[in-house]
């Protein structure tokens, strides 16, 4: 049995303080194995992205721990936090603010490889060869980011994240942003990213037909709490829980056509 | 499908590059004017000794208040020192007091700033408190007790007023700080590793460049006018050592006698704070435009489908729109929507799609006249039940509402926050009706039933934050079915909410067109909303009409590529680790849009024709158009894929 990257244990998050002081999140716990994709699925308030935020160690967990590699990251001292900064990336839901817009393209995706050690020839190798592979030519590196499209910045902040190699990639809302076939895009890319270095991934999402095709597993959140966990295609095509099974439920699909019934027979505003 | 694989098709876009910081710059004359003025008098000030024409204390009693003259390009004052010589030997002071100001008030202000904003808890709340008591501190008496104690030293004087000013500085650069902190790349950096400090330095302290180049012009323009205040108060260095604000006094003695004076030795002074002030607001609109792109106009005669054919629709629409052109910038120059023409008929249900780009939104708001910033319409019609709309502001005011109503994609923005939702109603009621509050209060009622909120009393009394975001957006409906409109404009309508809420507010929407018969269009990118709730759909791409038809037909049976890949590229039926079919490309912004096809660059079925002339839009019958001459290459491949 291969131990788990990233595990949560009973985890609890507190926004606020004093008599504002309201849990967000409480009693969860996963494990993300080498190689999965476990998405958390919910809509607003129900805490996947404050989940996201805990496992990055951007927000402190208020019961519970989050482990990486077995180790609990809160007790870590502040260099060893940062230096898991390598194995452990990000993809934020905004691709308009995930980049700094005075930094040139080169300069933000060097940043992290240098910081964990690597040689500027080395890094700037890596960074070409990446953009490469998430299909942009090497030029982009002297560019800055309003000269990029959503979906393209959102293409160099996926590089970025990979430019130290991490084992570990937190996606919150990656695609969200997106217009449609600029989201088929990224997704694909993110899937078959995922697939071929073999990554770990926590993938945040509301909407289930998007998880669909990345996730190995899915944990469906309502207000701060699991309400559901499984494989996907059990989720998806079996749900059990009734709010899982309304989400599914609610979204408008393109082979469901409501009763098409021409208003003109009605009287104009006949009831009002 | 053979749309090109995601990796291959992306060349980074090889338009719009973005010129420096100092092209930029240079390309505003006034902030260019200002930097000249600063700079000569700044190098004037530095080599006074070589460029002064003369001593400035020594007095020539031959030549007493003169205009300027050859001798005296300024003229001289009451002792007949040259006031051009005292003008530059005073500039040294005066210059370099407010200098030495700003540099004090900087040196203390940025750090203090940047670190209670960046380390943020405790550490913010004390530094804030001491900033709280030092902007307490009355400045004028404690520039004075500066004065007074330091022996009227105007060095003493100057830092005095760049530490006093420091504090609410820091708390301009603490707030521009803190906003950058909330922006996704520092929570990037922060999960990449970086240390606190070098995200301040790297990521933070940049991003507030602009707000602190500004304040420090600013500052440097009213700490002149203190100087030169203290100064004309006799404070500073004796006479007869010159002074700007000396010079001044000087000047108001023998104003009745002598009024020429006033003119260079005030004029200085007002020349110098200007430019201070043009300098700042320069540097801001440089650096701010550094970071954003550009938009480039071209001419409005540009590539236009000769003649688009739109046939009528049977009955008599409620609303024909006919070759509908906006344009954005100047006069109109750029164009974003493309000669549309569409019908709807009274209770038609029509979904307008298309993505961020294709100009929906901008045509959807064109409907209502609602066209914001430099958008107008440069030609077409727009006829609401016979009337016809497009430029008569009159028309649109009186059917706005009545006629044509509006539910937005915000619906927390969409309503005042400080205003209770029943204030809102009811004023939107008495301006269709004209009636009492009592009654108006009674339909506002009624609206919130009709849009099936269940405790309309309470929800009257509520401000909007009381409500959720679903309820908030029925109460948008209700007001805006105040106006009885015979046709909703909806404008992703449900994009904000969760996909619970979404189904609700959709079939609340589909029951109130199914009780008043009114038709609706909804803008949206999302091919499900439209399968669910539309009778019919049109499809913009880059500022054209591509393709309209009933919905059936269109999602089975798409007649134009752009419609098939953008149905493809829904994630309802990926599976597990497969790739989904993409488009490869990207829209073409209004500025580039070729002369032909403006798909022809992503259509895996596009041939020389495409990109030739431009495409009409051809009515195919049964109902249908579409902008594509390759339908037949198209059908081929529908009928090869379910063979």
């Amino acid at each position: 049995m291969t131990a788990p990257v990233v595990s949560a244990v009973d985890l609890a998050v507190d926004y606020g303080s004093g008599r504002a002081r309201r849990r967000v999140v409480e009693g969860v716990s996963f494990d993300i194995l080498p190689g999965r994709t476990l998405a958390l699925v919910g809509e607003s308030g129900s805490g996947k992205t404050t989940i996201g935020m805990a496992v990055l160690g951007l927000v402190p967990p208020s019961a519970g721990t989050v482990e990486f590699d077995g180790a609990d990251i809160t007790a870590l001292r502040p260099a060893e936090r940062r230096a898991l900064g390598r194995e452990r990336q990000a993809v934020f839901q905004d691709p308009y603010s995930s980049l700094d817009p005075r930094k040139t393209i080169g300069y933000s995706l060097l940043e992290p490889a240098r910081l964990h050690g690597a040689s500027k020839a080395d890094a700037t190798s890596r960074a070409r060869e990446l953009l490469a592979r998430v299909g942009l030519d090497a030029g982009a590196m002297r560019r800055y980011p309003a000269q990029f499209s959503g979906g393209q910045r959102q293409r160099i902040v996926v590089a970025r994240a990979l430019m130290t190699s991490p084992r570990f990639l937190v996606c919150d809302e990656p695609v969200s942003a997106l217009d449609l076939s600029v989201q088929a895009e990224v997704m694909n890319l993110l899937t078959s990213l995922q697939r071929e270095l073999g990554l770990a991934m926590l993938f945040v999402s509301h909407d289930l037909a998007v998880v669909r095709q990345i996730s190995d597993d899915i944990v469906v959140l309502q207000h701060g709490r699991i309400v559901e966990r499984g494989p996907a295609e059990d989720i998806l095509t079996d749900p059990r829980d009734p709010y899982t099974r309304r989400l599914i439920e609610a979204a408008p699909r393109l082979d469901r056509r409501a009763p098409v019934e021409s208003g003109k027979k009605g009287a104009p505003h006949a009831q009002l | 499908m053979s749309t090109a694989p995601a990796t291959a098709a992306f060349a980074t876009p090889p338009r719009r590059r973005i010129p420096g910081f100092a092209a930029l710059f240079l390309r505003k004359p006034v902030a260019v004017g200002a930097l000249v003025v600063l700079v000569l008098l700044v190098l004037a000030a530095v080599a006074a000794p070589l460029v002064a024409p003369y001593d400035p204390i020594v007095q020539d009693t031959s030549a007493t208040r003169q205009g300027p003259s050859l001798a005296h390009l300024l003229g001289t004052d009451v002792l007949g020192r040259d006031l051009l010589s005292r003008i530059i030997w005073g500039a040294r002071d005066s210059l370099g007091g407010v200098a030495l100001a700003v540099v004090v008030m900087l040196a203390i202000a940025v750090p203090v700033g940047v670190t209670a904003a960046y380390v943020g808890g405790r550490v913010d709340r004390v530094i804030m408190s001491i900033v709280d008591v030092v902007m307490s501190v009355p400045n004028i008496i404690m520039t004075l007790a500066a004065l007074a104690i330091f022996n009227n030293s105007m060095t003493a004087a100057m830092i005095t007023v760049g530490v006093l000013a420091s504090a609410a500085f820091s708390r301009i650069f603490r707030s521009a700080v803190l906003a950058t902190r909330r922006e996704l790349f520092v929570s990037a950096a922060t999960v990449m590793g970086l240390r606190p400090l070098q995200i301040m330095v790297r990521h933070a302290l940049p991003h507030a460049g602009g707000v602190v180049l500004v304040q420090a012009s600013l500052f440097a323009a009213a700490t002149l006018g203190i100087q030169t205040g203290l100064a004309f108060l006799s404070f500073g260095p004796p006479p007869p050592a010159p002074t700007w604000g000396g010079m001044v006094a000087d000047a108001s003695k023998v104003l009745a006698t002598h009024p020429w004076m006033f003119i260079p030795t005030g004029g200085v002074i007002a020349i110098a704070t200007l430019a201070l002030g043009l300098l700042g607001d320069g540097i801001r609109d440089a650096n701010a435009e550094r970071f954003t792109a550009p938009t480039r106009v071209r001419g409005l005669e540009q590539n236009r489908a000769a003649v688009d054919e739109v046939v009528p629709a049977a009955e008599e629409p409620l609303l024909a729109v006919r070759d509908l052109t906006i344009g954005f910038g100047d006069r109109g120059a750029l164009t974003v929507v493309d000669s549309v023409s569409f019908d709807i008929a009274p209770g038609e249900v029509v979904g307008l799609v298309g993505e961020s780009g294709s100009g929906k939104t901008v045509t959807a708001l064109a409907l209502l006249g609602l066209l914001g910033g430099s958008g107008r319409v440069t030609g077409g019609s727009i006829r609401f039940d016979g009337r016809e709309l497009a430029g008569d502001r009159k028309a649109f005011a009186e059917v706005r509402g009545s006629g044509i109503a509006y539910v937005s994609q915000e619906p927390m923005t969409a309503l005042d926050p400080t205003v209770r939702v029943g204030a809102q109603l009811i004023e939107a009621v008495r301006h269709h009706d004209g009636c009492s509050r009592a009654v108006a209060r009674r339909r506002a009622l009624e609206l919130l039933e009709a849009v099936r909120i269940r405790e309309p009393e309470r929800v009257l009394r509520s401000y909007p934050h009381e409500i959720s975001g679903g309820m908030a957006q029925r109460v948008v409906i209700a007001r805006a079915l105040a106006g009885r409109p015979r046709l909703l404009i909806a404008d992703e309508p449900t994009t904000a909410l969760d996909v619970t809420v979404q189904a609700e507010v959709l079939a609340l929407l589909r029951s109130v067109q199914r009780d008043t018969g009114m038709a609706i269009v909804f803008v949206t990118h999302d091919w499900g909303v439209v399968a669910e709730t539309c009778e019919r759909a049109l499809v913009m791409y880059a500022g054209q009409l591509v393709e309209s038809a009933g919905i059936d037909d269109l999602i089975s049976r798409p007649r134009h590529p752009y419609t098939r890949a953008l149905l493809a590229s829904d994630p309802h039926g990926a599976r597990r680790g497969e790739l989904l079919p993409t488009i490869g490309g990207t829209v073409p912004s209004p500025a580039d849009w070729p002369v032909g096809c403006r798909f022809a660059a992503r259509c895996p079925l596009a041939v020389d024709a495409c990109r030739r002339a431009p495409i009409a839009l051809v009515d195919l019958g049964a109902e249908r158009t579409s902008r594509c001459i390759r339908i037949d290459a198209l059908v081929a491949e529908e009928k090869g894929a379910t063979a």
